[in-house]
C-alpha cells in the first residue's frame, strides 16, 4: 500500500466508525424510545461478541499441523489462570503475553 | 450511555465523538466523586482517555521501530487481553446463555465459512439465536399472563 492508499483505508475506517457510533444515538436520541427488544439484545450480545472477539484471535491458529496451536493454547491457559488468581488484568495480560514471546521465540523456533 | 449522555448540551457530539472502550467502562460501571459536576465528570474522563490513545499511537507509530527488541509474539497481549474480558463478562453476567451462543456460533461460522469470512456470518447467527429466544421467553410470559390475569380478578 502506498501513503495515499493507507490515508484512504484510514477515512474510510474512520468514517465507518463515526457513522457507525453517531447512529443510535441520532435514532434515538430525541423523544423517541428504543424499542424493548433492541434493549434486550443490547444486554444480551456483550457476552457473546466478547466470545466471538476471542474465538477471532484463533482463527489462523493450525491446530492439525506445525505446532498443533500448543504456544498459543498454553499461553491463553496461562492468562486464565493468572486472572481467576490474581484478578488483574494488567497481570494476566503481561504474563501471558511474556509467556507467549518466551515460547515462539526460545522454544518452537 | 443513550441515558447517561441525556442533558450535557454543547458537550454531547464530542463525548459520543470521544467515546472509546475505556471511556465506555469507566463511565457505565463509576460514578462520579461527591461534589463533581457530572458532566465535566464525563468530559474529562472522554478528553483524558482520548488524549492517552493519540499520544500512545503517536509514540508506537514513531518509535515502533527502534524497539531493541524481537516482538514477535507480541500481539498476542490482544488475545490475553480479549480472554481476560471474557472471564470478567462470564463472572459478571446471571444469564450464560448469550455468551455461549457466542462461542458456539464463532466455532461453527469459522468451520463453515474459514477464517477469512466468518466473522459476519457469526455475528448473524448470534443475533438471529438471540431474537429468536427473546421470542421464545415472550411467548412463555404471554402463556403465563392470562392466569396471572384470573388471579387478579378472582382476588377483585
Amino acid at each position: 500500500m502506498g501513503i495515499a492508499e493507507q490515508a484512504i483505508a484510514i477515512d474510510l475506517a474512520a468514517a465507518g466508525t463515526i457513522f457507525t457510533r453517531a447512529l443510535p444515538f441520532v435514532a434515538f436520541g430525541g423523544k423517541r424510545q428504543m424499542p424493548r427488544w433492541l434493549e434486550e439484545l443490547g444486554d444480551a450480545l456483550p457476552g457473546a461478541i466478547f466470545a466471538l472477539l476471542a474465538i477471532y484471535r484463533f482463527k489462523d491458529v493450525d491446530f492439525l499441523a506445525g505446532t498443533h496451536g500448543a504456544p498459543e493454547l498454553l499461553a491463553a491457559a496461562a492468562v486464565v489462570g493468572l486472572h481467576l488468581w490474581k484478578h488483574s488484568m494488567l497481570i494476566s495480560v503481561a504474563g501471558g503475553t511474556i509467556l507467549y514471546m518466551i515460547i515462539v521465540q526460545c522454544v518452537f523456533v | 450511555m443513550l441515558k447517561r449522555y441525556e442533558g450535557t448540551g454543547w458537550m454531547r457530539p464530542y463525548l459520543i465523538f470521544g467515546m472509546c472502550d475505556e471511556t465506555f467502562s469507566i463511565l457505565a460501571s463509576k460514578e462520579p466523586p461527591e461534589g463533581v459536576d457530572r458532566n465535566w465528570f464525563m468530559f474529562w474522563v472522554t478528553l483524558l482517555d482520548h488524549m492517552y490513545w493519540v499520544t500512545g499511537a503517536a509514540l508506537g507509530g514513531l518509535a515502533g521501530d527502534i524497539v531493541p527488541f524481537s516482538t514477535e509474539g507480541l500481539s498476542f497481549a490482544m488475545t490475553a487481553l480479549f480472554i481476560t474480558i471474557l472471564i470478567d463478562q462470564v463472572q459478571k453476567e446471571h444469564d450464560h446463555m448469550p455468551t455461549i451462543v457466542g462461542v458456539v456460533a464463532s466455532i461453527v461460522a469459522l468451520a463453515l465459512f474459514g477464517a477469512d469470512s466468518f466473522m459476519l456470518p457469526a455475528l448473524l447467527m448470534i443475533v438471529a439465536t438471540l431474537m429468536l429466544r427473546q421470542k421464545r421467553q415472550e411467548r412463555a410470559d404471554v402463556a403465563d399472563s392470562p392466569k396471572e390475569q384470573g388471579d387478579c380478578v378472582c382476588d377483585r
